[in-house]
């Protein structure tokens, strides 16, 4: 193995004298003196102290607000509608009250939430077309095999959009009304739109490409069992949000990692006067269309109006999480510095 | 090279039913092919170019890691258990494989390599009455073989006829048990007539019944049946394959052992395929691991079959599962299997590539070592395993070779006291420097010197030259008093034979202070003292043995003197010696006690003059008592006893065994590194002994030498235990009396109470006693006594006596243990060994071909071990700790999540992701960490032997290792997971959509495992070359570039459904909360590992950390000792040849007037002319190489000090 060079010698075996053959590669040793140690504990404490009380502060501004409509009030004798397998394809609406205790600044967003709702099954996750979603033709008219059993329906006709995700793409919409304390009730305005990553609009999900219309395009498929319209005809006012690039679909085929989360359903509209600042505190009042079922897996159903910060929304868990850290590595920079004191500087190891 | 290296032997099927008996007749291959002997043809690959793929993929998935991964793989395949690619499990796979199996070939290429250039050597037989040239591995048993000068013999061969005088013939049987001097083989007379007669040759159709094969080097029983008369046969006519004709110029042998039936081969034992500790740690470890899985499977099975009955029934209607799935037990069952897929990472599969690319890198270091390169001989350290690195760092039991290996065998006349004045230098402290101290002695007014000759007190030429009687005496009966042969190459070009090499030196002294030996008769002597041809009379030689102990000659001087010459073993001269010499006695007694303190082998030497009429009478007593047919030898002891009495003292000499270079220092910082050292040698005890205490291993402070040199078991176990009682006895008190009695008990057994007695003792036992001490009922009493002595010395053993000591430690100790060896007698023990090592760049091969690790002194057996043993243990051990912690915080994650996902098998990271973790994104900076990682430098770890001690203790890799790695492992995946998971709960984005998906969630958490664990791998460097820099940024910008590479647009539009994850990459990591959440656990992962750390180093600070303030530096200088031993005689392996020389049988007499006596003078004065005729004629090859050795080594020895200059001049 040893290498042997060409030219004989009296060395001509000799092994270079390099310093990567000789293992002698400069080099940097680091040590865990305490001269390095403890400066990096107590600045590590002071970081984390100082990111948590930001955080928190942050945190503190902003306002979050919880509606769990699943059998409130009105909404009761829809959720006893949709567990009666009789009434299940027939229309309901209802009408929830509530009030917002503070003014809402700013962006405020829509959202609803699921509860208990396992949109991370692996089967769930996997039942679904990557390919039919970018609008590949071979796809949409056969789809992938994990979208089974919801590949074909009962004719053979393939689905699209297919797999389990789509199938049980979340179909309550809300409405919601403002009731000032003089004046008429306000309509909120939302944006249904540009509420999807601009990644997932523009690249993971496109329509079929076609000359004619959406409903051409698609024709030879089905739409999904639980759906009640077709996939051409989700929004049927704005072209650019309809078919497999409709905002709603594409939040929904986002899956969520855990089984309580919540999805963004719309933003406010700040064009409108009242609502330039925000969302004014005061009475409202939310109109839904109650179509999907939670009672079979005893799940809840939620609306949730919420501002963000530089963060992200409402999250306790961050700044605690940093003060806790921050906390406890201040107390273990503590104890470190009693022990060496203690025992490391007078004992004979910690020289050099 | 005679035993092709490494591989495993193909034992032959035997012949049904053991062989017991052997026929061979001559010429005859179709009798002898009746029985299924073996040919001389050796195989030792294992594949063919054909058989290559099939047979190395079967043996591949042999291993247990392989064929796991054969059954993921097919697991995979299913699509109702899949939760993962199949590309996840085959790229790693391929992979493995493909290393291997390419390593593989490589080896077998070189196995087939070395087997051909055996195989192929040529040999010449005699074939149909005619001699042709044929491949070594065509030869057959029963054939006619003939042997030329300096040839190495093809097989076990009897001895049939040869060019010398009633079938003589000289070999070196160097290979076989490492000695290098000269034996003498004779043939039958019967077939000896034969003589070179092809035809006869031809015709001879004798029958050979002997023993089985078997490995007796020095026994022999046949039986040669032919023309109706029956030979015995013994050893004495048999040459062995791995032995060299030397000296003659042609024989005849026929072949009765052949190929792997010949005794070397037999001695060699099988080729056992060596493993570490750490590999069976590793083994288990892995093991475990697997258990571990199941396990972690079988609870989230059990979680899914719960939560599919409570829970997931609710879901059917989304999911809308088959019949059969709905089963929740069915489901539990699928989602083992799934989760066994998932979590399969645990059981790392690139970690035995990956340790074999460490090892790899190991071997090359210790290959490309310049320390340990040997510049006179050419020769760089090799290691020719490259599996063993790390078990070099854990060393406890060294088993080492004397001659070539501690000893240069070359012995040097280094001193001597002539009456009662000592000459020589005083040896310095430090042997090695001493040619390089004081000038030498200018032996120019000496035509005929020997030029590597070296003598460093020039008082004694002085001596000479002023005509002292007695200093010429001296000299003359050092060039008189001998048996070795001379022979003039040409005028005053001499060369002695020596059968001893301790004779040789002598002569040689003599002959460089003026006493030439020039010529030899059966009859005279020819000196040429101080210039002037001298001749004397031989009238006897009263040869060496072992109870004598001394030799003697009675010469003739011109003036018509008779002279007896003495030498011998101190001890004997005095006790015959004249009353007068008593002063004298007592000035020589303190010399040689001198000499003797410095481990050299010294010798007496008188003298005595003989009266004519007493010495007729004792001549005719001689040639009747040499004529007797019965007590012969006692009677001619008594004889020599007889004359040998009122000795005259001249002096003493003193030789040097010049041991290897840094020896002694090499022992003792061995030593000082808790490594035990056992010499094992075939040279006789007082040898062994001799350099026991040139090397410092016995030294006269030492309590006690217990010698060991029974012939029957009872006496072999009632030594040994008398032995392990002085021990123990003397030791127990003193413990006892310190602590109290309860106490001793307890630590009776305990390994640290046997440390602490340790006490300064010595063993030395011998091979008959070995034999028998080596028996199942006294093995363990010998091995308590041997490891509670300090040294152990065994001689005489033979090369399998070697290997079962070896065996028999490490059966009973949990030790590794080294071998190290230079000879063919060494192989068994290398080859038995944990760790095998050779020295190479001698003339024997085998030890180096069977060895693990080879170089060419001995001395870098301390950087071996020191240094690349330590460096590889500490590197090999830190690896697979962060290795399995790795694995372990990769895949844990998926445990957590199999709580938060219904126990579906939903894996957290993205299959690429899964895929490249273990092969591209970690395996790079723990791989440079563990090929370059140095704890300590160099320096340190020769300057503190017991930094060795972690590894022999076994601490830095163990279960207990194990453990804390993998719940360090465990902790970092379960904070990895839950970090993210409460800041994920309820985060959007910070413009209002989403981020709380299963993409970017996966995202941050893989970001985060690898920012994680290329922390810690750096907190683990202790030593950041440029390379290691390079591949922890590297891993990292790596990880990014891949990222965002595979959450691109680009490669999403070619695969929209392999590459799901687009955009995310972007989408989580341009988020603040992101980068907080991976800060954190970065964070809260780290520090809890540096402060453990930080407090350990504080606390309990190990070795390695003490090391760089410990001032007190062990002193290896070579202390001088006063000695009262005396070393006995240094003399010849055998019988002297000095029966051969009076004889005459070895000086060849002229073929056309063969005298039917030889010792009638006439015949006598005829021959001995044609015996230096002969002698001139034979120069031929003999010489050709001898002149180059020793112009070799003139080379070096004068160029000893040039040498760094020459080296400067080649480097530039």
């Amino acid at each position: 193995m040893g290498k042997v060079r060409a030219d004989a010698g009296p060395f001509a075996r000799r092994p270079d004298n390099s310093a990567f053959k000789q293992q002698r590669l400069p080099a940097w040793s680091p040590s865990l003196t305490p001269y390095t140690v403890l400066p990096v504990f107590y600045f590590l404490a002071l970081v984390c102290v100082l990111l948590g009380v930001w955080l928190l502060i942050t945190v503190q501004n902003t306002h979050q607000l919880k509606i769990d409509y699943t059998d409130a009030g009105a909404c009761a004798t829809c959720a006893e509608m949709r567990n009666d397998p009789t009434k299940a394809k027939m229309n309901c609406d209802c009408v929830i009250n509530f009030n917002v205790p503070k003014t809402f600044q700013g962006d405020v967003f829509i959202y609803y939430g699921l509860i208990n709702f396992h949109q991370n099954l692996r089967r769930y996750i996997k039942s679904r077309d990557d390919d039919q979603l970018v609008g590949r033709k071979n796809s949409l008219k056969s789809p992938s095999s994990y979208c089974e059993p919801f590949a074909y329906d009962e004719n053979a006709v393939p689905i699209a959009p297919c797999g389990a995700v789509a199938n049980s793409m979340f179909n309550d919409s809300f409405t919601l009304t403002y009731h000032p304390p003089a004046g008429a009730a306000v309509n909120v305005p939302l944006y249904r739109k540009g509420i999807t990553w601009y990644t997932d609009k523009n690249v993971k999900f496109r329509n079929p490409s076609t000359n004619t219309t959406l409903q051409q395009a698609f024709q030879g498929t089905a739409q999904p069992p639980f759906w009640q319209k077709p996939v051409y005809e989700l929004d049927l006012d704005h072209p650019n949000n309809n078919g497999f690039i409709n905002d709603d679909l594409i939040v929904w085929m986002r899956e969520a990692a855990f089984p309580n989360f919540k999805k963004l359903y719309g933003i406010l509209n700040r064009a409108h006067t009242t609502f330039s600042y925000g969302l004014p505190e005061g009475n409202y009042s939310i109109a839904i269309n109650y179509n999907f079922p939670v009672q079979y897996f005893q799940g809840r159903k939620e609306v949730v109006l919420s501002t963000v910060s530089w963060f992200g929304g409402q999250n306790h868990f961050l700044p605690i999480a940093y003060l806790v850290s921050g906390g406890l590595i201040f107390i273990v920079a503590i104890v470190l510095t009693a022990v060496y004191v203690k025992v490391g500087r007078s004992g004979k190891n910690m020289e050099e | 090279m005679l035993v092709p290296w490494r591989g495993f032997w193909n034992p032959r099927s035997k012949a049904p039913g053991q062989e017991e008996e052997r026929h061979v007749k001559a010429n005859d291959r179709d009798y002898n092919e009746r029985f299924t002997y073996a040919d001389n043809h050796i195989k030792t690959a294992k594949y063919t170019f054909y058989t290559f793929l099939p047979i190395n993929l079967f043996e591949q998935f042999q291993r247990f890691a392989n064929a796991y991964f054969l059954v993921l793989l097919i697991l995979q395949l299913i699509p109702e258990i899949s939760s993962l690619s199949w590309f996840t499990t085959i790229v790693p796979l391929v992979l493995v494989l493909t290393i291997t199996a390419v390593k593989d070939a490589t080896d077998d290429y070189f196995r087939h390599k070395s087997d051909q250039q055996v195989n192929t050597r040529q040999s010449q037989v005699l074939i149909k009455g005619k001699i042709q040239k044929e491949k070594w591995m065509n030869v057959r048993v029963g054939d006619i073989i003939k042997l030329e000068n300096n040839q190495f013999v093809a097989a076990d061969v009897l001895l049939l006829s040869s060019s010398e005088p009633y079938g003589l013939c000289y070999i070196e049987t160097a290979e076989l048990d490492g000695e290098t001097n000269l034996k003498v083989r004779q043939a039958l007379t019967v077939t000896s007539d034969l003589g070179a007669d092809v035809a006869k040759l031809a015709d001879f159709n004798g029958e050979v019944v002997c023993e089985p094969p078997n490995n007796k080097l020095d026994k022999f029983i046949g039986t040669l049946y032919w023309k109706d008369n029956k030979y015995s046969l013994d050893n004495e006519k048999m040459l062995l394959r791995g032995c060299m004709l030397r000296n003659t110029e042609w024989c005849f042998g026929m072949v009765i052992f052949a190929g792997l039936q010949t005794k070397l081969m037999q001695n060699c034992g099988r080729t056992k395929f060596k493993r570490t500790s750490i590999d069976r740690l590793m083994n288990t470890l892995v093991l475990w691991i697997f258990g571990f899985l199941i396990c972690m499977g079988i609870i989230l099975a059990i979680g899914n079959t719960i939560w599919e009955q409570r829970v997931g029934r609710n879901f059917w209607a989304y999911l809308l599962w088959d019949e059969l799935l709905s089963s929740a037990v069915f489901s539990g069952f699928l989602t083992f299997w799934s989760y066994i897929i998932i979590l399969n990472t645990v059981v790392p599969i690139s970690l035995y590539v990956s340790v074999e690319v460490l090892r790899l890198g190991h071997s090359y270091f210790i290959n490309w070592d310049r320390k340990m390169y040997y510049s006179r001989k050419d020769t760089p350290a090799e290691a020719r395993t490259t599996t063993l690195n790390e078990e070099l760092g854990q060393v406890e039991f060294i088993f080492s070779d004397k001659t070539g290996t501690l000893t240069q065998n070359i012995m040097v006349f280094s001193k001597c006291s002539i009456n009662g004045n000592t000459y020589g230098e005083n040896m310095l402290p430090i042997i090695f420097i001493d040619s390089q101290k004081t000038p030498c002695v200018d032996f120019s007014f000496n035509p005929l010197m020997d030029r590597k000759f070296r003598f460093h007190d020039s008082s004694l030429v002085e001596a000479i030259k002023l005509e002292e009687p007695l200093v010429q005496e001296f000299f003359r009966l050092l060039a008189l008093c001998h048996t070795v042969m001379p022979e003039e190459r040409s005028e005053g070009e001499l060369v002695y034979q020596a059968q001893s090499p301790d004779e040789g030196a002598l002569v040689t002294a003599a002959r460089n202070f003026g006493f030439v030996f020039r010529a030899r008769t059966p009859e005279t002597i020819t000196l040429y003292e101080m210039g002037q041809p001298v001749t004397y009379q031989l009238l006897a030689i009263l040869d060496f043995n072992n109870v004598r102990k001394r030799m003697s000659v009675i010469v003739r001087n011109p003036k018509g003197q008779l002279k007896l010459y003495s030498k011998g073993a101190d001890t004997i001269i005095f006790d015959r010696l004249e009353p007068a010499n008593e002063e004298l006695m007592y000035t020589t007694s303190e010399h040689l006690n001198e000499f003797a303190g410095e481990g050299l082998r010294t010798l007496a030497l008188a003298y005595k003059d003989l009266d004519e009429d007493m010495f007729d009478e004792w001549m005719k007593k001689l040639l009747f008592a040499s004529a007797a047919l019965e007590n012969r030898e006692e009677r001619l002891g008594a004889l020599y006893e007889e004359v040998e009495q009122g000795l005259m003292l001249l002096g003493a000499t003193a030789i040097e065994d010049k041991l290897q270079e840094g020896v002694p220092e090499t022992i003792s910082c061995l030593t000082l590194a808790n490594i035990k050292i056992w010499v094992l040698t075939g040279d006789k005890l007082e040898t062994a002994m001799n350099i026991g205490y040139s090397c410092n291993m016995l030294r006269d402070d030492m309590n006690e030498v217990f010698i060991i040199s029974s012939h029957t078991m009872l006496e072999v176990q009632q030594e040994l235990k008398n032995a392990k009682e002085r021990i123990m006895g003397p030791s127990r008190e003193r413990f006892s009396s310190s602590q109290d009695v309860g106490k001793t008990d307890m630590y009776a057994s305990d390994s640290v109470f046997e440390e602490t007695i340790i006490a300064e003792c010595a063993l030395i036992i011998n091979g008959h006693s070995l034999a028998h001490a080596l028996e199942a009922d006294l093995e363990q009493i010998l091995l308590d006594v041997a490891c509670l002595c300090k040294t152990v010395i065994c001689c005489r053993v033979t090369p399998l006596q070697k290997a079962q000591v070896v065996e028999l430690v490490k059966r009973h100790k949990r030790a590794v243990t080294l071998a190290i060896g230079d000879g063919a007698n060494d192989v068994s023990m290398i080859k038995t060994a944990h760790i095998g090592v050779g020295i190479s760049g001698q003339e024997g091969m085998q030890a180096v071909l069977a060895s693990d690790y080879s170089f060419a002194q001995f001395r870098y057996l301390q950087r071996l071990l020191l240094v690349h043993g330590r460096w590889s243990y500490h590197r090999m051990c830190n690896f697979l700790c962060y290795f399995f912690y790795k694995n372990f915080a990769f895949t844990l994650v998926h445990f957590w999540f199999g709580f938060l996902c219904g126990f579906s098998a939903q894996t957290v990271y993205d299959q690429w992701f899964i895929t490249l973790f273990n092969i591209v994104y970690t395996s790079l900076p723990v791989l440079a960490m563990g090929v370059f990682d140095q704890d300590v430098n160099e320096q340190y770890s020769l300057r503190y032997p017991n930094l060795y001690r972690p590894g022999q203790l076994n601490l830095l890799f163990n279960k207990r290792k194990f453990f804390t790695c993998t719940l360090q492992g465990v902790c970092t995946s379960f904070i990895l997971f839950f970090i993210p998971y409460g800041a994920f709960l309820c985060a959007v984005r910070d413009d209002g959509s989403h981020i709380s998906d299963q993409q970017s969630f996966a995202v941050t958490i893989a970001t985060s495992l690898v920012i994680v664990v290329s922390v810690q791998i750096g907190l683990d460097t202790n030593y950041w070359t440029a390379v290691n820099h390079f591949f922890i940024w590297g891993s990292l910008a790596v990880y990014f570039a891949i990222l965002f590479a595979m959450n691109s647009d680009g490669i999403f539009r070619i695969f929209p459904s392999q590459f799901p994850f687009v955009g995310t990459a972007r989408n989580a990591l341009n988020q603040k909360s992101v980068w907080l959440v991976i800060l954190l656990t970065t964070v809260v992962c780290i520090m809890p590992v540096v402060a453990m750390r930080f407090l350990k180093t504080d606390l309990h600070p190990t070795q390695t950390d003490k090391a760089s303030i410990r001032i007190k530096i062990t002193n290896l200088r070579r202390v001088r000792r006063t000695s009262s031993r005396r070393s006995a005689y240094a003399f010849a392996h055998q019988q002297g040849y000095g029966e051969l020389i009076t004889s005459g049988k070895n000086m060849k007499v002229h073929t056309s007037s063969t005298s039917a006596v030889p010792s009638s003078s006439p015949g006598r004065t005829h021959s001995s002319g044609n015996w230096i005729e002969n002698m001139l004629k034979k120069r031929g090859a003999v010489e050709a190489e001898e002149t180059m050795d020793s112009g070799v080594t003139e080379h070096i020895r004068a160029d000893e000090r040039s040498e760094d200059s020459l080296e400067t001049l080649y480097t530039h």
